[in-house]
This record gives C-alpha cells, sequence and structure tokens, in this order.
C-alpha cells in the first residue's frame, strides 16, 4: 500500500511539474531517486547482511567517472559507458570486498572507508579530467532513440531503472539467495555449521550492492552532466547509511524513503522561509546540518525500523 | 568412522584438550561425560572445525578433516548442535529448518524464487519439525518460542542437515523433564542408522543410550569403555563418578 502511493507519487512528479512549471523540483525529485537507489544498494549489504559499509559512495564516483572519462574521449555510447561502469566497479567491488570481508565489525567500517579514500584521492590525482574540480560532461549517454536530454524522458528512464531495481530486490531477499544473506546476519556462526561458505555469498551480496550504486553514479553523471571527486566523499558514504537507517534497514524500500525525507528536508530548510521568530529562523538556516541531526537522531530514537519500517510493518 | 590423534588444545597455560586420542566406530552412540570445564564443549569445537586444535590430527570417514573449515565438513556430514541454542531468531521455525535443509541441496546463488515456496525445501523442513513435535508452531518467528522449544527446533535443524555424524552438546541442558525422555526416546530410534557423538550430564541418559562411554577430565580420557566397564572403573568412580554414587 504505502509502496505503491510512494512509486505513485514518483510517477506524478513530471506532470505535476509541468503544470506548475516548476522544472527545478523534477531535478531534485530525480536526485531523490537517483540517491535513493544508491542507498537501497548499500542496504542490501547493510540492512540484509548486517555489513556496514562505510565507503559505498565509491562506487557512485565509479559510475559517474566512467561516464565523464569516456565522453572526455568522445565515447558518447550509452551502453559502452553502462559497460565500462559495471566492469570497473564490478572488478573494483570483488577485490575490495575480498579483502573488506576478512574483517568483521568496526574494522570492516574503518577498511571500507579507507579504500573508498583512497579512491577519493585517486580522482583528485586525476588532473587530465579535472582533478579537484571535476569534469563537465559535453553529451549525456546516448541510447539510440532514447534522449536522455529530454528532462522528462531522464526522470522516466531514472524511475524505470528504480522500479527494475526494487522488483530485483524484493525477490532477492526471499530468494536462497537471500535467506543465506539475512541468516549470516543473524547467526554466521550456525551458518558455516550448517554447511554454507558465508563469506563467497557475502562477497557476491557486496559486489550486487555495489553495482547498484555504479548504477546511481551513472545516472547522477548523466543528471548533473558534470561529475567530481566531490560524489565519493566520505561524507557521501554516511548519508547513505543515515537515508538507508532513517528510512529503514528491514525493507528494500526504506532507503528511498530515508533518501527522500533527508534531500527534501535539506531542500526545504535550506529554501523555505518557516515562520520561526526573527533570530532563531536564521539560527536554525545557518545550522540546518545540526538541525537535520536532531531530526534523524529524533527519527532513529521515535522509529527503531525506520519512517517506512514503521508505516509498513510486515513489508519487506 | 572418526578418529582422533593425539588432539592438544591449551587456553594459555591451560590444557582443554590434553593428547587425546579416541576412535568412533560407524553407528556407534559414543557419550563423551566429564565435569564442568573437563573440555567437552572445546572437544566438539575442534571436531565441527569452530576451534583449531594447537596438535594432533582429526580423520573423518577416511579422510584428514584437521584443516579443513566449518562449512566443509558440514557439507562432509559432520551436523552439530550447541550447548546453548544456536537459532535464527527474526525467522519463523519453518525457515529456521529451511535453511538447514537448504545448505544440503546445492548452491544458494538463486536469486529469484521464494525459497519458502519451495516443496523440495519446505517439505522436508515440515517432516523435520513434526519429528520434534514442532508443526503447530512452524510458522512462529523463534523469538517467540519458550526455551525449551528452541532446544527442540535446534535439534531439528541439525537432523534435517541429515549428517552421517551427530554431534550433540548437552542437547537435554534446559529440557523439562518430559521433553528429555522424548529426546531420549528419538535419539535411541536413531541409533544405528548414524554415528553419534553426545556430551551429557544426565547419567541415567548416558548409560541408557551409549554403546560405548569416555570419561573426560581435564581434558584427558580417564577410561573409555562400555557403560558398566565405566561404571565398575575404580579410577572414574574416584575422580568422578563417586560423588554421584548414590544415582545409580
Ligand atoms: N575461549 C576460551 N578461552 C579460554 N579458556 C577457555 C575457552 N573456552 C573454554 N575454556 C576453558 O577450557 C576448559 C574447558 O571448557 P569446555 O567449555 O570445553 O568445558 P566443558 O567440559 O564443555 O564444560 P561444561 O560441562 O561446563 O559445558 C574450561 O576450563 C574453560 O574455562
Ligand atoms: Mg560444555
Amino acid at each position: 500500500m504505502a509502496a505503491t502511493a510512494i512509486l505513485l507519487a514518483l510517477a506524478a512528479v513530471p506532470p505535476l511539474c509541468a503544470a506548475l512549471a516548476q522544472p527545478y523540483y523534477l531535478t531534485l525529485f530525480a536526485r531523490v531517486m537517483i540517491l535513493g537507489l544508491a542507498a537501497m544498494g548499500l542496504n542490501l549489504v547493510l540492512g540484509f547482511g548486517g555489513l556496514v559499509s562505510f565507503g559505498h559512495a565509491m562506487y557512485i564516483g565509479v559510475g559517474a567517472y566512467a561516464v565523464g572519462i569516456l565522453d572526455a574521449h568522445g565515447v558518447t555510447g550509452g551502453l559502452f559507458h553502462l559497460a565500462a561502469a559495471l566492469a570497473a566497479g564490478a572488478a573494483l567491488a570483488c577485490f575490495v570486498g575480498t579483502v573488506c570481508l576478512l574483517t568483521r565489525g568496526i574494522a570492516f567500517i574503518m577498511i571500507t572507508l579507507a579504500f573508498a579514500q583512497m579512491v577519493f584521492f585517486l580522482a583528485v590525482g586525476l588532473k587530465e579530467y579535472g582533478g579537484d574540480d571535476g569534469l563537465s560532461i559535453s553529451a549525456r549517454s546516448a541510447f539510440g532513440p532514447l534522449h536522455l536530454d529530454d528532462p522528462t524522458i531522464l526522470y522516466y528512464a531514472i524511475f524505470a531503472v528504480l522500479l527494475l531495481t526494487l522488483l530485483a530486490g524484493h525477490r532477492l531477499v526471499h530468494s536462497r539467495f537471500g535467506m543465506v544473506l539475512r541468516g549470516a546476519k543473524l547467526n554466521e556462526r550456525r551458518m558455516a555449521a550448517l554447511g554454507f561458505p558465508v563469506r563467497r555469498y557475502q562477497l557476491t551480496a557486496y559486489v550486487i550492492s555495489a553495482l547498484v550504486c555504479v548504477l546511481s553514479g551513472f545516472l547522477l553523471a548523466n543528471l548533473t552532466r558534470f561529475v567530481s571527486p566531490a560524489y565519493m566523499q566520505w561524507q557521501v558514504s554516511g548519508e547513505l547509511i543515515v537515508m538507508a537507517v532513517l528510512g529503514g534497514t528491514a525493507t528494500v524500500l526504506g532507503p528511498l524513503v530515508g533518501a527522500a525525507i533527508l534531500l527534501l528536508i535539506e531542500e526545504a530548510l535550506a529554501a523555505f522561509a518557516m515562520g520561526l521568530p526573527v533570530g532563531v529562523e536564521e539560527f536554525v538556516r545557518d545550522h540546518r546540518l545540526g538541525a537535520l541531526g536532531l531530526l534523524i537522531v529524533l527519527a532513529a530514537v521515535g522509529m527503531r525500523r525506520g519512517v517506512y519500517g514503521a508505516l509498513a510493518p510486515s513489508a519487506h | 568412522m572418526l578418529r582422533l590423534e593425539d588432539l592438544v588444545k591449551h587456553y594459555g597455560g591451560l590444557a582443554a584438550t590434553d593428547h587425546l586420542c579416541l576412535e568412533i566406530a560407524a553407528g556407534e552412540l559414543h557419550a563423551i561425560i566429564g565435569p564442568n570445564g573437563a573440555g567437552k564443549s572445546t572437544l566438539i569445537g575442534q571436531l565441527s572445525g569452530e576451534i583449531r586444535p594447537d596438535q594432533g590430527r582429526i580423520v573423518f570417514d577416511g579422510r584428514d578433516i584437521t584443516r579443513e573449515p566449518v562449512h566443509r565438513r558440514a557439507l562432509a556430514g559432520l551436523g552439530r548442535s550447541y550447548q546453548i541454542s544456536s537459532v535464527f531468531t527474526e525467522f519463523s521455525a519453518l525457515e529456521n529448518v529451511i535453511l538447514a535443509v537448504q545448505a544440503r541441496s546445492g548452491h544458494s546463488f538463486r536469486f529469484w524464487r521464494r525459497a519458502n515456496t519451495e516443496t523440495q525445501l519446505v517439505q522436508p523442513a515440515q517432516a523435520a519439525l513434526a519429528a520434534v513435535g514442532l508443526s503447530d508452531l512452524a510458522q512462529r518467528s523463534v523469538a517467540s518460542l519458550a526455551h525449551g522449544e528452541r532446544r527442540q527446533l535446534e535439534i531439528a535443524m541439525t537432523l534435517a542437515s541429515k549428517p552421517k555424524l551427530l554431534l550433540l552438546d548437552e542437547p537435554m541442558a534446559g529440557m523439562s523433564q518430559a521433553e528429555s525422555a522424548e529426546l531420549t526416546q528419538r535419539l535411541a530410534t536413531l541409533k544405528g542408522s548414524l554415528t553419534i557423538v553426545l556430551v551429557e550430564h544426565d547419567m541415567d541418559t548416558v548409560f541408557a543410550l551409549a554403546d560405548r562411554v569416555t570419561v573426560l577430565v581435564a581434558g584427558r580420557t580417564i577410561a573409555t569403555g562400555t557403560g558398566a566397564e565405566i561404571r565398575a572403573d575404580p579410577g572414574v568412580r574416584q575422580a568422578y563418578l563417586g560423588e554421584q554414587e548414590e544415582s545409580w
């Protein structure tokens, strides 16, 4: 129910924006979906696998840079962009995942962060691709008759990717694979004693989750026509975790809801008058990250299962 | 079936397993008894692979498994239950047993079909639950099960994974009298169809079920033999059974 309503609302954004002549909101909601997609990807290992990765922003970076770098060399074919992004992401995730999964708990968090920082500084060092300043993209990925330059088409393309990922995620968590992944989160030791080579499944989940983030980065580059190392700052990895936790890590859709809440509140705090007394309003605006943090803490304390988890108690 | 050669495990200065040698025949029910801290759970842990021995060899089914990881031993036919119930609390009872069945039915790189609607998983799982009398609770979350019911589930999972060698670490611990009598009955019927290593404190159970008994004290075997031999062994009486003499 709640899921259908959320998806219908997202589907209705383009006509509403057109009717109200507010193209800015089309971009805003496209960003919500793209970051929601990344948070959903992260949540496969975070929520269902119990593995707290603090480095998933690097995969957004990989997806975005694949578009940027190929574009810089005059390659505009969307399938090339996509194939390069996914191949690079899979290779990186296999390597990073293999190393990180030798550890658990805090060590896992720190090593994933360390790898993400390495990739971040690698991107900063790519002077021929803009280094610190990033790189503009001359043309969006070309997919034959599908013209991503049309904002509405781009929006619905992102929406379609989101829907497919949701469907696949929903199937996955209840499949045999999903049972193993969730079982390992609950009781890894017992899983091994039953005969499961647990780490192999966790690595596979890690790679799948990374590829969803790569996809998100690919879409983000196409939305903004720009890539920069800022896409893979450690803060972005942190935001993805916050989105997942805020929306609810026990559900497939939860992280999307978390992304929407986070981005929309951020937007509201920055753009609208809140009708607070003079002084207080400025204070909140100047410290909007702090205000946001407070909201997150309240949500985390008040709703252990996240906002969407509280709305849809039995949903997965 | 199972042979331990000169197994040693130290925790700091403490020898939890001290040059242990033991041979268990196929189809045998072999009980291991000993006072608290004798090293019984440590021994089971080394057999299942969760604890690495410092020294010695473990041979299972003619194969040296001393260095094999836990999951490979499990797939080779070594199944274990835990002294403290080790189940998946967020899953239903049925899903717990489904996982046990799933472990033995090929790889789990299957991403689309719902596992809890696959007949080839659900049917054996339901049968295993029925065997321990938990059919009515199949859909209940394990978090809501009573302690004794979790113990039964633990056994159902271990049996559902169809082991050749069953390692039971105090399976009756925390069960009611009726439940443990029932489990004793079930183990009696299983006897012979698979090999069982049973760690148990309750002497009546041990002497009723076991083909042979090994007495462990401070990581060392002080006696191995049939129930009657163990009862008659003066060393065992002195070292361990003495205090419980009146109970048998
Ligand atoms: N991880 C560990 N680190 C240090 N010492 C340990 C560890 N595990 C067990 N020991 C010690 O090894 C000895 C054997 O322990 P073990 O749990 O095998 O005994 P047990 O025979 O199963 O006892 P119980 O009847 O109480 O279950 C004990 O003295 C225990 O304190
Ligand atoms: Mg013990």
